[in-house]
């Protein structure tokens, strides 16, 4: 069998059933064993495109993601994929063609050090050097890619390799002996968390995406049940916890609710779950809960005492050590005083925005969420239109918001709700998207016609880089320094590719648009021409200590 | 400016390309400062030995490191050896040129230290000399004197007993 069908074989035995990619010089023999698979290879316009498709497909599956492209300009156009997939911890892998091996370093066409350019932003990267190890180093990297912190691993295969002829043995048994995540939680840990969790006065559970990637969105539920602490949560982390429930704070940080960064403030007791202390939440750091202790539960021991120093750190999966707190925390504290504080803090910070007869971009959020009942995949780009989709929009349920969360990449929402749609046809997923993200990965319109992948553009369209504008208003004086974006005719655009446009330029439109979009069985771009200046609050300047947020309402 | 102190850490890695980049990389990245490395085989020869000595501003960046390091899917084993018992030792060569008329001074002070001349030609003499870090910058010190006109040294290797 040669290289290239046994990567064929591999993925097949890892449960793919699908590919994102874009094929190239250095990869026919793989693509001429792809056209004779049973696995679904979807083509995109933009190798970055591929890479997002399948981070998409792996946030809301929670299976491997899988692109390919060639070597060189192929690779490089990955990249970005790449790198976000690494910073919000998603599980793909990469594959790339490589010039061949008697090549490799000479400067040949289309060659580039994919392993060097890719090891500081995967989690582990190979160079098929030898056929012989191609079937374990695949395994490998589905391995290393699904387990622990998961993240992208890339595989860098050589054009002659794919050729090569070798016997195909699947590896049954891997052992990697440099590699042996933690999974379950230190029982002494555990116990010194539980005394810290029943003496506590002021408890708040703060969950980010590891809640997601470890699955434990319904211990989690229970595990605040129990102990009746709010919960908040990181971009990341939203739906990890039902955003209607009553113990619900929504998300905390720069564009967090006031009740969530006041509640975490005057906290006595934080309960971090697969979260990383991002600067974005944080704020300020010696003015971050001051008052509080901290207990960190991560997989991920790089993470605990980075940024915050932690009381009670605990290494492992979130959802086994959720379980073992659930049982070692016998008695739960009466801290009804406590929630009490909390009502009063939601009551009188309140997430709003000036409902005016204008045309608000929150409004078109909140008309998507009731449109679809809670119940769509969300995909965002990144600025205001992501902030406000994750404000507005009320996620109850895990592996619902697909979001690029530490590398902010915007073009990532459009590519990634293909992917998403391609994980989950059954549900309706929306890209939330602005004018000027939906450009940067905008000829992906095609993917979707071509492989009748039906998602809805809703483009929250005020004719500038929103969120830098926001910041050049607030902090430059106004001075708009290249922020104004124009656009194509979005309906034109929509409609010569062969999808639906519609323009909605009033309020009143705005909910009959949506419903048209959802009945419609076809590729749909709405344009919201929305306010061009709205800003997204509450926001706590950069540096600045949480609960010091700038609350305008415009 | 910061006031660093050293640390000394052994890596056991996976004997594998590219994980001398891996390690440096993430050095690099994360602006940690390395004041040498050293890196050889093991009587295992899949796995390799790094010495590597590393300037901390304070505890919590040396725990970084550490826990970075062990995050490299290549590193088996991370042993920090600021609080553990272990000898170390650095082989320097260092080029001096030594005018006859004190060739017997010279030979006084390479006899309190772990030194010898291994190459002689006219005044100039290369000396070689094992030592701990200490020693070696007592013995540099003093030669200075002499004259060095150049100076290499391998970096601090270290072993746990």
């Amino acid at each position: 069998m040669i290289g290239a069908q046994v990567l064929i074989e591999c993925l097949k035995r890892e449960g793919v059933e699908v590919i994102f990619g874009y094929p190239g010089g250095q990869v026919l023999p793989i693509f001429d064993k792809i056209y004779d698979s049973d696995i679904k290879f979807i083509l995109t316009r933009h190798e970055q495109a591929a890479a997002h498709a399948a981070d998409g497909y792996a946030r809301v599956t929670g299976k491997v993601g899988v692109c390919i492209s060639t070597s060189g300009p192929g690779a490089t156009n990955l990249i970005t994929g790449i790198a976000n997939a690494y910073m919000d911890s998603i599980p793909i892998i990469a594959i790339t063609g490589q010039v061949k091996t008697s090549l490799i370093g000479n400067d040949a066409f289309q060659e580039a050090d994919v392993t060097g350019i890719t090891r500081p932003i995967s989690k582990y990267n190979y160079l098929v050097k030898n056929i012989k190890d191609l079937a374990l180093i695949i395994r490998e990297a589905f391995h290393i890619a699904s387990t622990g912190r998961p993240g992208p691993v890339v595989i860098d295969i050589p054009s002659d390799i794919q050729m090569k002829d070798v016997e195909f043995i699947w590896p049954e048994n891997l052992d990697i002996r440099s590699y042996k995540p933690t999974y379950y939680g230190h029982p002494g840990q555990i116990k010194k968390a539980a005394k810290f969790i029943t003496e506590a006065k002021k408890p708040v559970i703060y969950a980010g995406g590891g809640v997601i990637s470890s699955g434990a969105y319904i211990l989690l539920r229970e595990f605040a049940e129990k102990i009746q602490a709010p919960v908040t949560w990181t971009l990341m982390g939203i739906g990890g916890f039902p955003a209607t429930h009553p113990l619900s704070l929504g998300m905390l940080g720069m564009h967090g609710t006031a009740y969530a960064n006041h509640a975490i403030t005057d906290s006595d007791l934080i309960i971090a779950v697969g979260a990383r202390f991002d600067d974005r939440v944080t704020g300020r750091l010696d003015s971050f809960a001051p008052t509080a202790k901290i207990i960190h539960i991560d997989i991920d021991p790089s993470s605990i005492s980075k940024n915050i120093r932690v009381d009670i750190p605990i290494v492992g999966d979130a959802k086994n050590i959720l379980k073992e707190l659930l049982d070692e925390v016998k008695k739960s504290p009466d801290i009804s005083d406590w929630l009490k504080y909390v009502e009063e803090l939601k009551a009188k910070f309140p997430l709003r925005y000036a409902d005016s007869g204008k045309l608000k971009p929150q409004y078109v959020v909140e008309q998507i969420c009731e449109a679809t009942k809670g119940q769509a995949i969300i995909a965002t780009e990144v600025g205001q239109n992501q902030m406000w989709a994750a404000q507005w929009y009320k996620y109850d349920f895990p592996r619902t918001f697909v979001s690029s969360g530490g590398l902010g990449t915007m073009g990532f929402g459009f590519p990634a709700a293909i992917g998403a749609k391609m994980g989950c046809p059954n549900k309706t997923v929306i890209d939330i998207a602005g004018d000027g993200s939906i450009q940067m990965n905008i000829q992906e319109i095609a993917t979707c016609i071509c492989n009748k992948i039906d998602v809805k553009v809703m483009i929250l369209n005020n004719g500038y880089l929103g969120m830098v504008r926001q910041w050049q208003e607030l902090f430059y004086k106004r001075r708009y320094s290249h922020v104004c974006i124009s656009s194509p005719d979005f309906v034109k655009l929509a409609e010569s590719y062969g999808a639906v446009g519609i323009r909605v330029t009033k309020k009143e439109e705005v909910r009959q648009a949506i419903d048209k979009a959802l009945s419609i069985d076809n590729t749909v771009f709405i344009d919201f021409q929305v306010e061009p200046e709205e800003n997204v609050f509450p926001m706590v300047p950069a540096g600045e200590a949480i609960n010091r947020m700038i609350e305008g309402l415009a | 400016m910061a006031s660093f102190m050293r640390h000394t850490i052994s890596v056991l890695v996976e004997n594998k390309f590219g994980v001398l980049a891996r390690v440096a990389g993430l050095f690099s990245a994360r602006g940690y400062n390395i004041a040498s490395l050293a890196v050889s085989e093991t009587l295992d020869p899949s796995v390799s030995y790094m010495t590597i000595v590393v300037e901390a501003e304070d505890e919590k960046i040396l725990e970084q490191i550490k826990k970075q390091l062990n995050k490299l899917i290549d590193v088996i084993t991370v042993t920090d050896f600021t609080k553990k018992e272990h000898v170390d030792r650095e082989l320097v060569l260092v080029k001096v040129s030594c005018p006859k008329n004190e060739k017997d001074a010279l030979d006084t002070l390479l006899s309190k230290y772990v030194a010898k001349i291994v190459r002689a030609s006219g005044d100039s003499l290369v000396i070689e000399a094992v030592d701990e870090q200490d020693k070696i910058r007592q013995l540099l010190d003093a030669l200075n004197k002499f004259g060095i006109t150049e100076l290499v040294r391998t970096g601090r290797i270290a072993m746990a007993y």
